[in-house]
């Protein structure tokens, strides 16, 4: 299969080895992998900050990006969920209503794409570490996917998955949330990460990229001897 | 910045600081998940009891005009008198002319948020009447003199050595770190008040429209003295309460007791047909409700935000959300607290004043998964932020969106700027920026990469 990368923008800017560990995933089973350089950012951050106009515009100019392509991968529940469900929102009885919704129906987080796209969870990987899983609200409550990156994790030789107290909770990232309410984001990560650390999982990994920013600052910050990592990432892991 | 806005912030502040009432606050709903969890698995299927429920006040809510007059018509076959209240003021002034009517001298009042919500007992004590709250949680708040912290569990903020100490310094008890025995406490003093009372007033779960019925649910049983002992029984309920049938109550009542607090059924489950009729020994010689609106038409006017009026007050959507158990019930300021408040308090009492409540979300979602009603909740609370932004948008919204979108549209600028952006990272972070300087008080960012991806998937695919 021909697949479109969607590279959230911060991926791109702060946590390139994601995006990169995607396309090694990807083409490990045999796809070829496109990246179509004119895409930046989905608009999100000014459509959760009310500023519609804005993310129209966005989201106009994504469906132009990506027009064409056989199907969009992304490695983030948050930017996908932006996509799937959003674009046809904003986009809602507008010329474009159509196109957002066929664009909506080719995209896919990694792990959904995976599972359920292809059928795959053994992805021939190995990584001999403890790993506790967090997720994304956008990836279970916006997409529904809480399986699928499981049963990729499970799959995995070598790794042991341990799940966490406080499993479904939010890491309190919430995009430009976490600076406009830094006390009440903050609060939100202590009693995520706390929880995560208390696994003495290795790694807490994620499909989410954004809430990997969030508690492995905090858990930078407070010395936990636990690493954020996405799922690609352990995915691409074959040595 | 609004006074609203203020002092939500600096209550926030304190609140998400406190370790150790948040982890009170978190033991306390602990129990209630176990609960909770135990009664949902009891249901044959609980996502289509939350269809059918939701259905039940889809209905009556898309159709109020004509299901409230139906209530009203049974209601008052049934020997009741029916009072509309356009706002809170004329809630007010209805039942401070009864109470004058009545000459009455004592007032007691079961658990009612709408009578929260219209500042009732200020308006008559202050009108000279004594009013006694007699659900354990509101009377030990009225002592208090605090607003309820959760619309459901109003005082679970508070320790039980604080209500010890609360009962003895107000009713002379000994001290005493029973449960059992604090609630006898308040018992005992709330009896004689019951028998006392003139008029007793209280809220409404449900009203049903076919039987002209209230549904009271209940866990003390105060509301039916309440409503049984004194001469003169008030009801208060938001027109949104109304329900097509009696039959509507059998998927509604349960799933309010399991979304709620955990239960099966609530304890009492009390239908109210009006006053004492000819030949019954027992029941109020009046029979009063007032129906208030209080700008709920103005939500039923907005077809995007009409199914909040699905609201049961369960308080389910609190008892999940991360920013009511980190920053507690008494931050927002509002009589409604957390996502349900966020969503309709704006609507109630102005977006400008109370839109921030939308903005303090992450939107996780988790109130809209929780909701007994189907209430889109967090998506809501993005469609307040966007019509907040089109009425009165901030200046530092406007340029920093616009200045981001500049950005975005032009992929060239947007490498260049990332660039320039993970180069000077370091020396960013060091400066008190705003926002940023917030983020990194208590977070570190990874270090930046030299490259971005782009940068790299272009080097090894030429």
């Amino acid at each position: 299969m021909r697949v479109s990368l969607f590279v959230p923008c911060f991926v791109d800017q702060l946590t390139p080895k994601v995006g990169l560990a995607t396309a090694k995933v990807l083409k490990r089973l045999g796809h070829v992998v496109e990246f179509r350089s004119a895409q930046t950012c989905c608009g999100q951050p000014s459509f959760n900050s009310g500023q519609w106009d804005v993310a129209r515009e966005a989201a106009i100019r994504a469906l132009g990006v990506f027009r064409g392509a056989d199907v969009v991968v992304g490695p983030s529940g948050s930017c996908v969920a932006m996509m799937r469900n959003f674009y046809p929102e904003l986009l809602k009885g507008t010329p474009h209503a159509a196109e957002a919704d066929d664009l909506a129906a080719r995209t896919f987080e990694f792990s959904e794409f995976l599972v359920k796209k292809l059928g795959v969870t053994d992805v021939g990987a190995k990584f001999a570490k403890k790993v506790t899983y967090h997720d994304g609200c956008h990836a279970l409550r916006e997409l529904r996917l809480k399986e699928e990156p499981r049963q990729l994790l499970r799959a995995v030789k070598g790794l042991e998955l341990i799940e966490s107290e406080e499993g479904e909770s939010c890491c309190g990232f919430g995009g430009l949330f976490s600076a406009k309410f830094p006390m009440i984001s903050t609060a939100m990560v202590q009693v995520k990460g706390g929880a995560l650390a208390r696994t003495g999982a290795d790694f807490v990994v994620s499909s989410d990229p954004s809430c990997l920013l969030q508690i492995g600052g905090w858990l930078s910050r407070e010395g936990k001897p636990i690493l954020p990592l996405h799922i690609a990432e352990v995915l691409a892991n074959d040595a | 910045m609004d006074n609203s806005k203020a002092i939500f912030l600096k209550e926030a502040t304190v609140n998400a600081a406190d370790g150790v009432q948040r982890a009170f606050i978190s033991k306390a709903l602990g129990g209630y998940y176990t609960n909770r969890d135990l009664q949902k698995a009891r249901y044959r299927d609980w996502e289509r009891a939350r269809d059918a429920a939701s259905m039940a006040k889809w209905s009556a809510v898309n159709d109020l005009a004509n299901v409230l007059e139906k209530f009203v018509k049974n209601f008052e076959r049934n020997g009741g008198v029916v009072h509309w209240a356009r706002d809170a003021a004329e809630a007010r002034d209805i039942i401070l002319k009864i109470a004058e009517d009545a000459k009455a001298k004592a007032i007691v009042k079961s658990k009612c948020m709408t009578s929260e919500e219209i500042h009732l007992n200020d308006a008559l004590e202050k009108a000279g009447f004594g009013v006694v709250e007699s659900d354990l949680g509101e009377f030990i708040q009225q002592l208090r003199g605090e607003a309820p912290y959760h619309f459901v569990f109003p005082c679970m903020h508070v320790k039980r050595e604080a209500i010890s100490e609360l009962f003895t310094k107000h009713l002379g008890t000994a001290p005493t770190d029973s449960p059992e025995e604090l609630t006898m406490i308040a018992r005992r003093h709330l009896r004689q008040l019951y028998v006392d009372a003139d008029i007793g007033i209280t809220g409404a779960n449900f009203l049903v429209a076919e039987t002209g019925q209230i549904s009271i649910t209940e866990n003390e049983g105060n509301a039916r003295l309440t409503a049984a002992l004194p001469r003169i029984h008030i009801a208060l309920s938001g027109i949104e309460k109304v329900v097509n049938e009696l039959d509507d109550l059998s998927v509604l009542l349960p799933m309010l007791a399991t979304a709620g607090a955990g239960q099966p059924m609530t304890c009492y489950n009390t239908l109210y047909s009006g006053p004492r009729k000819k030949g019954e020994c027992d029941g109020p010689e009046e029979f009063h409700i007032v129906l208030l609106d209080n700008a709920r038409t103005r939500l039923l006017a907005d077809p995007e935000q009409r199914d909040a009026l699905h609201c049961i007050r369960c308080g389910a959507c609190l008892n999940v959300c991360p920013i009511f158990k980190n920053i507690g019930g008494l931050a927002y300021g509002t009589t409604y607290q957390g996502p349900i408040g966020s969503v309709i308090t704006p609507h109630l009492r102005g977006l400008k004043q109370w839109n921030h409540l939308s903005g303090a979300s992450s939107l996780c979602g988790a109130c809209t998964d929780a909701c007994p009603v189907r209430i889109d909740l967090h998506h809501h609370l993005l469609h307040n932020r966007r019509n907040a932004a089109k009425e009165s948008p901030t200046l530092f919204d406007r340029v920093f969106h616009n200045g981001f979108n500049f950005v975005i549209k032009r992929p060239w600028l947007f490498a260049a700027g990332g660039r320039i952006f993970r180069a000077s990272l370091p020396l960013l972070q060091k400066l008190p920026l705003p926002y940023m300087g917030a983020w990194m008080k208590t977070r570190d960012l990874p270090k930046a990469p030299t490259q971005s991806f782009r940068e790299q998937w272009k080097h090894d695919h030429v």
